[in-house]
């Protein structure tokens, strides 16, 4: 388990201080995927960095199993950093030295036979799907298949913990994809605890359990991933949200004054949110019956988290302001948040 | 073939022993006092870099101290740096005239440079490679050897060939004021005497030996760059 207490970083420089974290507070379980969210300069970057040491924090302290690792000397904290993997946004790997060499980079000078290294390098390569490389330069891989040895060299000194420090931001979507599989299947199949950080929503919700959301070095909101995405309460979390799903799209055609949401004369273009039991159930028709009450889906958005659907609309309602009126506390009477963005 | 040379090269083949023998104290300035200061600024440079501020073993007054000294012993110009050197040339290798006593002078003359060579291929290393090491436990002498060293020997290889050029240049100055080489041979016989034939010479044997250096630089940056 990893715990940041009261941990703070201040940095001076010439053009004054800067708060990177403020009095952040966080316990990691063992063999979690843990989540950080933000827009950079939000802190996650020293944040992460605080965890094994890179930055020494201001203040506070960073507990490994109940080691408080601020208090070591520079030796035992080389020991305890060997339980603790990184991986980096620019992979990091060493130009001179081959895929193998790479990898076998931290198992040197540590008393083990050759035999005994090659065959780690290639097990951790096998691990990772690239045993096929173990000869190539870095310069001769793609992106994703950089980011997969220095997941392979990270996992050499068989660590309990792995940083990603903005792990898939240089990677193409699909890469992107393949990599958080792997995360996930090294995860489930080490019971490897999980530190990742990014700026993209897409990435919590692909492999996290838990995320934290931050904003100008604090934590303003912590929860496990359905939570977060089922009942956002800060302003900051919301925006992130909205940003995974096509539904804003929206905002665009609006300031474009699209004419998909040109509206007549009692029109109200609504976005509706609904989450969890009343998915399954048919509320658009049911408005059409009970209320006369004409939705048409101009978006629509529906996500599985933790088996758990998901669902956001942006509709068009026509009708009578009365009925309209009489749907929308319907639909708010079960559950649905109705926010009515324009009216005409 | 000699009775050609004789015709166009009379005053070099005069003094052909002479000439084969600068050469061979050119190279013998540059070889050792090439040695000497490839090893005191690759130690220096790193010191250099490894103390600068944030750095794995951040030391403000060691940095201060090379860094200042550098730019001391850059700013003076070489044939002055010889002479203000006399004194403890003396002191340390008894003469200061020749070859022996032209190397501590080249060497103090040519270390600051290469300080800077090595200063700027080091500090090329990306930070992330640092932090990559220190992420897996890796100790100072650790990051220093396996990854500054390792990883900049192509970055290495191209400044140890600038600096054997111009300290070649500077073997050459050297002879101006006593030191023996091919610099004070053309000194003595080209400029002195006028012989004309001698200079155009000794520039194609110290063109030859740039050429060989780059030559010899050039193969080892392709073979360590990947």
């Amino acid at each position: 388990m990893i715990q940041l207490i009261d941990v703070s970083k201040t940095f001076h420089s010439k053009n004054g201080t800067v708060h990177a974290i403020r009095d952040v507070n966080l316990e990691i379980e063992k063999s979690d995927i843990f989540g950080v969210i933000g827009y950079s300069g939000a802190g996650k970057s020293t944040l992460v960095r605080c965890i094994n040491l890179l930055e020494y924090p201001t203040s506070g302290k960073i507990l490994l199993e109940g080691i408080d690792l601020t208090a070591l000397d520079e030796k035992a904290l080389r020991r305890q950093r060997q339980k603790i993997g990184m991986i980096f946004q620019q992979f990091n790997l060493f130009a001179s030295r081959t895929v193998f060499e790479n990898v076998v980079f931290p198992l040197k000078y540590k008393g083990l036979k050759k035999r005994e290294m090659k065959e780690k390098v290639f097990s951790l390569l096998e691990l990772v799907g690239i045993s096929d490389k173990s000869r190539a330069y870095p310069a001769q891989l793609s992106g994703g298949q950089k980011q997969r040895v220095a997941i392979a060299r990270a996992l050499a000194n068989d660590p309990g913990i792995l940083l990603c420090d903005e792990a898939t931001s240089a990677l193409d979507p699909q890469t992107t994809q393949s990599i958080l599989k792997l995360l996930k299947d090294l995860n489930r199949k080490l019971g490897l605890t999980i530190v990742l950080i990014t700026h993209e929503m897409s990435v919590i919700k692909e492999v996290c359990n838990r995320v934290a959301v931050m904003d100008k070095g604090r934590i303003v909101e912590q929860n496990d991933v359905f939570s977060i995405f089922s009942s956002p309460q800060m302003q900051i979390t919301k925006d992130f949200i909205r940003k995974t799903s096509n539904l804003s799209r929206i905002d665009e055609l609006m300031e474009e004054k699209s004419s998909i949401v040109q509206l007549r004369e009692g029109e109200r273009l609504c976005r509706l949110d609904f989450y969890g039991a009343h998915t399954k159930e048919a509320m658009i028709s049911r408005i059409s019956q009970e209320y006369q009450v004409e939705a048409s889906i101009i978006f629509a958005n529906v996500e599985v988290l933790s088996d758990t659907v998901l669902g956001s609309l942006i509709v068009i309602l026509s009708g009578s302001a009365a009925n309209q009126n009489s749907a929308v506390r319907f639909l708010t009477d079960h559950d649905i948040q109705v926010e009515v963005m324009k009216s005409a | 073939m000699p009775e050609i040379l004789r015709t166009w090269l009379p005053h070099l083949m005069d003094y052909s022993d002479e000439f084969w023998k600068s050469i061979e104290e050119t190279l013998q300035m540059l070889l050792l006092s090439g040695l000497f200061s490839f090893a005191a600024g690759l130690i220096l440079g790193i010191a250099l870099v490894v103390t600068r501020e944030g750095n794995i073993l951040e030391n403000k007054v060691i940095h201060q101290i090379i860094d200042k000294a550098v730019n001391l012993f850059r700013s003076i110009p070489f044939v002055i740096l010889i002479t203000a050197l006399i004194p403890l040339t003396k002191l340390i290798v008894g003469t200061f005239i020749g070859v022996k006593g032209a190397i501590f002078p080249l060497v103090v003359g040519c270390t600051p440079f290469f300080i800077r060579q090595v200063d700027m291929a080091l500090t090329d290393i990306d930070n992330g490679l640092i932090e990559a090491a220190q992420s897996m436990g890796i100790s100072p002498m650790g990051i220093i050897f396996r990854v500054y060293l390792k990883e900049s020997i192509p970055a290495l290889a191209r400044s140890t060939t600038i600096t054997a050029i111009s300290l070649l240049g500077l073997t050459a100055m050297g002879g101006a004021v006593g030191g023996g080489g091919l610099g004070s041979f053309v000194i003595r016989y080209g400029h002195n005497r006028f012989y004309q034939d001698i200079t155009y010479v000794s520039v194609v044997v110290i063109l030859i030996l740039v050429s060989i250096i780059q030559f010899i630089g050039n193969v080892i940056i392709k073979k360590t760059s990947h």
